[in-house]
């Protein structure tokens, strides 16, 4: 289990998303998750055994290290990641449920049912409207919410961005103000910048893409006002080949760890 | 072996467990065993040689070390991860003893097909499952005295002279993924109550509507 894992999963539900939102993935799994398990990882892996000390008193490192550090910066971008990723769970649980709904339709012979076999179903990519839309909307509104907090903390917990070169120290049992220094300090604030802007641009994306679907929901609304007549055989035909070609040009990730798109 | 194999296991219970199950399903892979292997490990990795105490008598860090963490934090998430998860391979014997039974045959293509037996199995395990939370919850309460890590304890066993400072590395990180742990903990427990609620409700009502239609017959 470790990022892999949850990759698999994101993929899943890169099917159902839209062109930003697949653009935001593809930036969260290249420009994040990469990043941090080929390289942020590395930097801060000596973290606490660089962080020196001007004292010989025993304890006064631990104490100083943990005072200016209460959760480092990689488990906190871990933890990001995470909560970030989390919310596409919830357009994965729906789809899945969609499935299910659809497969119960078509065990019991229901006619309204337009599948041949059950694996037509499973290979089905639903079209975000109607509760999808409500789902996957909440799902990057949460996103933003996640990312903001994050970001925040950060800026709260350390002053800002930057990783300075020496700390001052004088708790306890550090005898006198203290010098401390911390490790690869340039390194770190070079990456921690570079994970700030790609934030950054998640939350830009995730801003864009709310905007495109809130556009598309007005224009919809505006289309049917305006249209009353309504085709169904003339739609149903155009739904089927649009999620024909949404079949050829999508990802064909399956999902076995949570099951959600079997 | 790895932590594969416990999720290739729970993703197997998957196909026959309800809504809040799956939902249990992705809050243990995604906030405890992802957050476990990927943050929460490399936290306590050094936590021993990162252990100091104010003395250099040889042999006082390690007896105080023992003596204040006589199961890492980490070993002890580790195994109510394991121990939680277990249950659930009752329901995988259950179904493969009854296929093999019947001859290979693909039985319960739907949750909605779960029968008394496999119901029963079902039950058992969240109880199972509910129960382990709750004791590695209680034990990491009463070994550590709560969820706090301090910064220092005072030790005084043989072979320290007299009382010494011993100072825990990253205590406050600690905590924080502590929390962590127990806030899924609870999580955890209040959806698998949930599922047998849900489950002795629907299955309750069921048997009540049968012997009423039969009754009405």
């Amino acid at each position: 289990m470790d990022w892999g894992a949850l990759q698999t999963i994101l993929g899943g539900v890169n099917k159902h998303s839209t062109s930003i939102g697949k653009i935001w993935l593809t930036v969260l799994f290249i420009f994040r998750i990469m990043i941090l398990v080929v390289a942020a990882e590395r930097v801060w892996g000596d973290e606490q055994d660089d962080f020196v000390c001007n004292t010989l008193q025993p304890g006064c490192k631990n104490v100083c290290y943990d005072h200016f550090f209460p959760i480092s910066h990689i488990r906190l971008w871990a933890l990001q990641l995470i909560f970030v990723s989390t919310p596409a769970l919830l357009v994965a649980m729906h789809v899945a449920y969609r499935r299910h709904e659809k497969k119960r339709q078509f065990r019991k012979g229901d006619q309204k049912c337009e599948y041949k076999d059950i694996e037509e179903i499973r290979r089905q990519r639903f079209r975000i409207e109607g509760s999808l839309w409500w789902t996957y909307t909440s799902s990057i509104f949460c996103r933003l919410v996640f990312e903001a907090v994050f970001m925040y903390a950060f800026y709260f917990m350390y002053d800002g961005f930057r990783m300075p070169r020496l700390m001052k120290c004088d708790a306890w049992p550090c005898p006198n103000v203290v010098d401390c220094f911390v490790s690869r300090p340039t390194e770190k604030t070079v990456f921690t910048i570079f994970m700030i802007a790609v934030s950054s641009i998640c939350i830009l994306l995730n801003v864009a893409e709310l905007c495109y679907l809130l556009t598309k929901f007005f224009l919809r609304r505006s289309k049917k006002a305006g249209n009353p007549k309504h085709h169904p055989n003339h739609e149903n035909k155009e739904e089927t080949k649009q999620n024909e070609m949404n079949e050829l040009i999508s990802d064909s990730c399956q999902n076995p760890v949570i099951g959600f798109s079997s | 072996m790895s932590w594969e194999f416990l999720c290739d296991l729970l993703s197997g219970v998957n196909k026959y467990s309800t809504g809040i199950g799956r939902i249990w399903v992705a809050v243990v892979f995604t906030f405890r065993l992802l957050v476990y292997v990927v943050a929460a490990e490399n936290i306590w990795k050094y936590e021993h040689d990162e252990f100091e105490c104010n003395i250099k008598q040889p042999g006082c860090e390690n007896v105080c070390f023992d003596h204040f963490f006589p199961v890492s934090h980490i070993r002890l998430w580790a195994l109510q991860l394991i121990m939680v998860s277990t249950p659930s391979l009752l329901v995988v014997f259950h179904v493969a003893y009854r296929q093999n039974k019947h001859h290979n045959q693909r039985l319960y293509k739907s949750p909605g097909e779960i029968d008394g037996g496999l119901l029963c199995t079902y039950l058992i395990s969240l109880i199972l499952k509910t129960g382990f939370e709750i004791v590695f919850l209680v034990l990491f309460y009463k070994l550590y005295n709560g969820f706090k890590v301090p910064r220092l304890v005072k030790c005084n066993i043989r072979p320290c002279p007299n009382t010494v400072d011993c100072y825990i590395s990253k205590p406050t990180e600690k905590m924080i993924f502590l929390c962590f742990l127990v806030a899924t903990s609870c999580l955890c427990i209040v959806l698998n109550l949930s599922e047998l609620s849900y489950l002795i409700f629907k299955y309750s009502v069921k048997c009540y509507l049968k012997r009423y239609i039969k009754r009405c017959q």
